[in-house]
């Protein structure tokens, strides 16, 4: 419905020729800019509802004292539900530790919010199909479980910085929401974010419609098809600096798959994308000693890079 | 009245300060308004996530920005 609408305006009512590379462009960013919008309204809003009833003090209670493995499991699950913001990863980090959850266990619970979100999983369902999501999901959590268990493994709480052990942390009451009080928070939250993120949805998808539409096909082969070996870890490194911008950069790399990039570049790339970044970095060094900071990013990027050659090698 | 603002200096923070500020403006009430940016004090209360609203010691909320109207509430 939303296609026959799009080739509408831009046959019909605007007049271009099916088949020309600016009536193929235009029509193509029509489409996803409607099909995107309306997936992120609606699942934005139904996923700030389920947020609610996950406050990261509940989560928090189920974590602790959760021994490693199920722990894990359970705190990378957790992180698709409970609200997370990088500006508030520090005092997340010292309550969990605080209340007993094993240092592995947070960092799986630390890997998994950012990388899993609703804005990348929306985005990679209405431009790539439900496969991919599931995919992006799947191998996201196994990266989020696998770095939680590593780093439980190797011992490293001597190396967060000493004052965390010795915070005094305070008990503050879950507040409980009336669903009327649930509604009105879900709707703040897909409006703020909306208009957070709106320029870079379509800044993205121009892009990406731009590059549909004029850039040859299977121009990307050769540089960034399975057969280069540099391709993952080079995609990984440019994925760094690109940190939350999720909406503006798949609309680009769904476009540059089709013409050539690899499956498993881009899954590495986006992953790199959500879950490395140098604002987080800098904040989580507040509560990180130099080693434990550079044993966390390294342990991530290699799981990254590794779910980017698999992909690449099965499918 | 002595109204707290926890967030370690996020965008979000600025922004509940701000609409604090307004809310007791309006209100017209007698407030003491105060800017908590130290990690030990934010854990204190036991809050996880910024920004969190704290009245005469009792946190209200966390983890959002509420509405000037919202905070008219809480006053």
């Amino acid at each position: 419905m939303l296609k026959s609408f799009a080739d509408y305006i831009v046959f019909t009512v605007i007049g271009l020729i099916p088949g020309s590379h600016v009536g193929e462009a235009l029509d193509f960013f029509i489409y996803d800019t409607l099909k995107i919008f309306l997936l992120l309204t609606v699942i934005i809003y139904v996923v700030a509802i389920i947020r609610t009833s996950f406050p990261p003090e509940k989560t928090k209670r189920l974590l602790s004292r959760k021994r490693e493995y199920v722990g894990n499991i359970l705190a990378a699950l957790l992180g698709i539900v409970t609200p997370f913001c990088s500006c508030s990863a520090v005092p997340l980090f010292i309550g969990f530790l605080e209340s007993g959850v094993p240092l592995g266990v947070t960092f799986s619970f630390l890997i998994s919010s950012p990388m899993v979100n609703e804005v990348a999983l929306i985005m990679l369902w209405g431009l790539f199909g439900w496969k991919i999501a599931l995919i992006y999901i799947g191998t996201g959590l196994v990266v989020a479980i696998v770095s939680g268990i590593v780093i439980g493994k190797l011992k490293m709480e001597k190396y967060v910085q000493d004052y965390v052990w010795k915070m005094q942390v305070g008990n503050a009451e879950i507040v409980t929401l009336t669903f009327r009080e649930k509604l009105d928070y879900a709707r703040n939250y897909t409006l703020e974010l909306l208009k957070k993120i709106w320029p870079y949805v379509v800044v993205g998808v121009g892009l990406g419609a731009f590059i549909h539409g004029f850039v040859p096909q299977d121009f990307l082969a050769r540089w960034a098809g399975p057969d280069n070996p540099f391709a993952v870890p080079i995609a990984v490194a440019l994925g760094v600096p690109l940190y939350s911008n999720a909406a503006g950069v798949i609309p680009i790399v769904h476009a540059l798959m089709e013409k050539g990039m690899a499956i498993g570049t881009v899954l590495a790339f986006m992953m790199a994308v959500t879950a490395l970044s140098l604002p987080e970095a800098i904040i989580l060094k507040n509560v990180l000693k130099n080693r434990l900071l550079v044993v966390f990013f390294g342990i991530v990027t290699a799981a990254i890079v590794c779910v980017g050659y698999l992909f690449n090698a099965i499918l | 009245m002595k109204i707290e603002v926890l967030g370690t200096g996020c965008a979000k923070c600025k922004t509940l300060y701000e609409n604090v500020k307004k809310a007791v403006e309006e209100s017209g009430k007698e407030a003491e308004i105060i800017k908590v940016e130290e990690i030990p004090k934010i854990m204190a209360y036991g809050v996880m996530s910024t920004p969190a609203l704290v009245i005469d010691g009792q946190v209200k909320f966390s983890g959002k920005v509420a509405s000037i109207g919202e905070i008219m509430g809480l006053l």
